[in-house]
């Protein structure tokens, strides 16, 4: 059975459900698809995307809000009338989220991890009070008698009418959500969670990233807000409080936050659980009270000890195999545009006098060299001679303190690596960057980022297919070029660490780069894998590209490189052809030491 | 507004403000050594609060069972890896989690604290509500102490969660208030000051001076501190990042149900109540970055003031103001914070 049936059969059963059941457990599931919508923003935006949020209930209020008012108010400004009616309250509910969860998220989201949770904690408060005082939402008593829905000219009355909405919206999410995440802009997201240097030196704009999938987290909660309250017919703030808002999180951890599936999961336990224990406890204890916070905050902590990745994976484990290829792998898009290759010979980079100073330590005195196109530079020094630092400043991950770094004709220093990339340069991380839990070719199509354009709502809606597909062949080629064909689906963690050098340059690769920064590259390789990456550099070089080069591998570099840079201490000693420089007295002092 | 009314709100505001700035210090310690974001520190000022309050009502407090409770779990976790250090280590875990708890609760449930005076009931209070801290610690957070600092603040509202649920069947959803500390007043210039104010301002600054001397004088404050700079450097110089969290905890949760005791005179305390004047705290906490104890204290106190001048002019709006505070401060830093960070 192919994990697309299982979907069918869940659908299936679903469309079912309204026939063969009490209305009980259809006012129940009616619930579990309204949470089901906002712990699915909680699972791309904190399973995914890596960023906390307890206030999602504050935006489901402001959507249920929204449409709340807008369809009860006796007197509105005439220029509101036209939105005074269900749809009306649902655009309005989406424009006034986008808007607040714009300004949120640019307030938080530069500042490191925690502060997002925190603000949104803050926010969480803030919002369920201002629901409570003020007078034209109703204070703490809300708003009744909402009309109810509309659809096709049938008035969605009861819950059974309304379980189908509800359901289609739900389902309708999830596609989108699987769209986006298998996608250009997908990819960018799961660079969010440990791979953001790396994603920036990919042309990867990951601050945008980050506001994408905030964005989409909360118009999910939007839109649940106003389902609910067409539903419910009636709102008062009790349902859009923080503790609310942290239930939302925990259905995320508990039914598996890095899984699309696992929100429905979370959702269905967390729902059934508490209505179960809200008849039990209260029985229990003899009071009344919302004694399953004591529960859920129990299982959440058991969760977090033990089963970090929620239920969902090992649910999964109970269902078919999922095809390891993603399924819009199709190898045979045509090719991308390639960048104007430089006639060989022309200047690429120029490092000017760069200096570097963390504190009172130089790691980068007065460096300057200079790699044309069409030429293999490198860059050798005994450990801790700085060399990374420079390669550091060159990409514009720090910048120098003072001097100068052109690529192209153009001055870079001061730029963020995003702009460098752009312009045509990519690297290779001497600590290899990787996605391990994203397949190689996944991996090095990062790499091709910059040479798309399109944006979140065409992958949403598996509009760019054509341009991922070109993606992904690129991606492929450089993989096969590079050697790494047989392994395109492997996960790209489960490689040893030489091949996953040899990921970092396939991707670096697929950005058409005209200058290449490899951070030891050589390293972890053996003979025969030594010797086919020096073939393919070689290769690189004719076809004109510059190639700068760290590495420790004395044989690799004399016999590959035109020229050599020697570094100690952060300055230049040496510089010439491989030859010239091996019998250089300074640089044979510096590997070897002194002869006394 | 009057000269009059403008002292009386300054005064409020002061008094408030000195109980959150108690509450943002503890907080920013919590998260300089163990990087937890403590959002349970306010049920301790409510736990505090209200066990003192039972104990005048004349019957044993929740908060009695609980310690009892995590003791014997602590003990049924830890008694395997003592045995195996040896016999003093086994003796000092029952002695801390079983045997203590039982003297306690003997105590409580033999010797009538309804009829103490005063200081002995705090003290007893105290003596039930601090290990809870190091309890906590252990169970909820030391297993993952080496989690993202995400985990740990999802960990931490989780407890907070269960805390809250146990504070309402412990306590029940009725308000307590405990009399003054002192009935004296003084009168200056039209202004009259209340002894428990004093009381407040006073103890408040007695623990920051106190905390102020640990920190500088005494080794383990030293160790925190090593800690709080850099964990793995500590542990290297012999210093348990496990004992670290501990203490810590137990400072916390001294802090914290002192601040719940101070201020149960001056307001009447819910179960629930700790969590809005904690995150207050947080707010000062914030303020300072999480980083700095001078800054912290002065934004808690700035929330204090903000807080009861606004409930004079948008009482409604008070608790949104306060917490929107949070938003300006958040601008501040991301204007001020200029690195890529890279999340572990």
């Amino acid at each position: 059975m192919k994990p697309r049936a299982v979907v069918a059969i869940f659908v299936v059963l679903l469309a079912l459900a309204p026939i063969a059941l009490p209305e009980f457990y259809i006012t129940l599931l009616n619930y579990i698809g309204l949470y089901a919508l906002v712990a699915l923003g909680l699972v791309l935006l904190t399973g995914i995307g890596g960023l906390t949020s307890f206030g999602q209930a504050a935006f489901v209020g402001i959507g249920a809000y929204a449409t709340a008012w807008l369809t009860t108010a006796a007197n509105l400004p005439a220029w509101l009338a036209p939105l005074a009616n269900p749809w009306g309250g649902l655009l309005a509910g989406l424009v006034l989220t986008a808007l607040v969860a714009s300004l949120l998220g640019a307030l938080t989201l530069r500042l490191s991890g925690h502060y997002l949770p925190l603000g949104t904690i803050a926010w969480g408060i803030s919002i369920y009070f201002l629901f409570g005082n003020l007078e034209f939402l109703g204070g703490h008593t809300g708003i009744g008698s909402i009309p109810p829905l509309i659809l096709g000219g049938l008035e969605l009355r009861d819950g059974r009418q309304f379980y189908f909405l509800i359901w289609v919206v739900l389902l309708a999410a999830v596609w989108l959500t699987r769209n986006l995440l298998d996608s250009r802009s997908g990819r960018a997201i799961r660079a969010l969670k440990g791979g953001v240097i790396m994603a920036e030196a990919m042309g990867v704009d990951t601050g945008r990233a980050k506001i994408v999938v905030f964005l989409v987290a909360a118009l999910f909660a939007c839109v649940s807000g106003w389902l609910y309250a067409h539903l419910q017919r009636f709102v008062n703030p009790t349902p859009f409080g923080l503790h609310v808002g942290i239930e939302y999180l925990f259905m995320a951890v508990i039914g598996g936050a890095a899984h699309v599936w696992g929100a429905l999961v979370g959702a269905t336990l967390i729902t059934v659980l508490k209505q179960w224990l809200q008849d039990l406890l209260p029985q229990l204890f003899g009071a009344t009270g919302n004694f399953e916070v004591i529960a859920f905050g129990l299982l959440m902590i058991f969760v977090l000890h033990r089963a970090r990745e929620g239920l969902w994976p090992w649910l999964a484990r109970l269902l078919p195999e999922q095809a390891c290829r993603p399924a819009s792998a199709d190898f045979r898009g045509e090719t991308l545009v390639r960048r104007p290759v430089p006639v060989a010979g022309t200047p690429l980079l120029e490092v000017n006098d760069a200096v570097k100073k963390f504190g009172g330590l130089v790691a980068n005195d007065q460096m300057s060299l200079s790699v044309s196109a069409g030429e293999i530079l490198a860059l050798i020094g005994p450990n801790g001679a700085g060399k990374s630092t420079l390669f550091n400043l060159i990409t514009g991950v720090d910048p120098p303190t003072s001097g100068e770094v052109r690529f192209s004709g153009q001055r870079i220093d001061g730029r963020n690596s995003r702009s460098i990339a752009r312009m045509g340069m990519s690297r290779t991380f001497q600590h290899v960057r990787l996605l391990p839990a994203m397949s190689v070719l996944e991996n090095v199509a990062l790499g091709a980022h910059v040479r798309g354009q399109q944006g979140v709502p065409a992958a949403m809606l598996h509009l760019e297919r054509t341009e991922e597909a070109r993606l992904l062949a690129e991606a492929a080629r450089q993989c096969e070029r590079v050697g790494l064909g047989e392994h395109i689906h492997d996960a790209a963690g489960s490689l040893p660490l030489g091949k996953q050098r040899i990921v970092e340059i396939a991707r670096a690769l697929a950005a058409d780069p005209s200058l290449l920064l490899l951070d030891e590259p050589a390293a972890g390789l053996r003979f025969l894998e030594k010797q086919s990456l020096a073939e393919l550099l070689r290769q690189l070089r004719t076809a004109g590209m510059g190639i700068l080069l760290v590495e420790h591998d004395m044989e690799f570099v004399m016999d590959l490189a035109d020229r050599v840079v020697v570094m100690e201490f952060g300055k230049k000693i040496a510089e010439g052809l491989p030859r010239e420089v091996q019998g250089n007295p300074a640089v044979i002092e510096a590997y070897l030491g002194g002869v006394d | 507004m009057d000269l009059q009314i403008a002292l009386l709100l300054g005064q409020d505001g002061i008094v408030n403000g000195a109980i959150y700035a108690l509450l943002a210090l503890a907080l920013v310690l919590v998260f300089a050594v163990t990087r937890v974001i403590f959002i349970p520190q306010g049920e301790f000022v409510a736990y505090g609060a209200l066990t003192l309050a039972s104990f005048q009502a004349g019957h044993a407090p929740g908060t009695l069972w609980l310690l009892l409770a995590l003791g014997v779990a602590v003990t049924l976790i830890d008694a395997p890896a003592s045995l195996r250090l040896g016999k003093g280590r086994l003796a000092r875990l029952l002695g801390w989690q079983i045997v203590y708890p039982f003297v306690i609760a003997a105590l409580v449930l033999g010797a009538e604290p309804k009829d103490w005076p005063m200081l002995l009931q705090v003290a007893l209070a105290l003596a039930i509500v601090v290990p809870l801290g190091p309890q906590l610690y252990r169970l909820a957070y030391q297993p993952i102490a080496e989690a993202s600092v995400l985990v740990l603040l999802i960990v931490s509202v989780a407890v907070h969660l269960a805390l809250v649920g146990l504070g309402l069947l412990f306590f029940g959803a009725e308000g307590s208030r405990t009399p003054a500390f002192s009935d004296a007043s003084i009168d200056i210039g039209g202004l009259t000051i209340t002894g428990q104010s004093l009381w407040v301002v006073g103890a408040s600054a007695v623990l920051i001076v106190a905390l102020y001397f640990f920190f500088e004088r005494s080794l383990y404050g030293k160790a925190l501190r090593a800690t709080a700079v850099n964990r793995a450097g500590a542990r290297l110089m012999g210093i348990s990042t496990t004992l670290a969290g501990k203490l810590t905890f137990l400072l916390a949760a001294t802090i914290g149900a002192l601040s719940g005791i101070l201020i149960a005179p001056i307001t009447t305390v819910y179960y629930d109540t700790g969590f809005l004047i904690g995150l207050k705290g947080f707010v000062g906490a914030i303020v300072g970055g999480l980083a700095s104890y001078p800054v912290a204290a002065a934004g808690a106190v700035l929330v204090g003031l903000l807080e009861s001048f606004s409930s004079f002019w948008a009482s409604a709006f008070k608790e949104v103001i306060v917490f929107t505070l949070i938003i300006p401060v958040l601008v501040w830093r991301s204007l001020t914070t200029h690195h890529v960070e890279e999340d572990e």
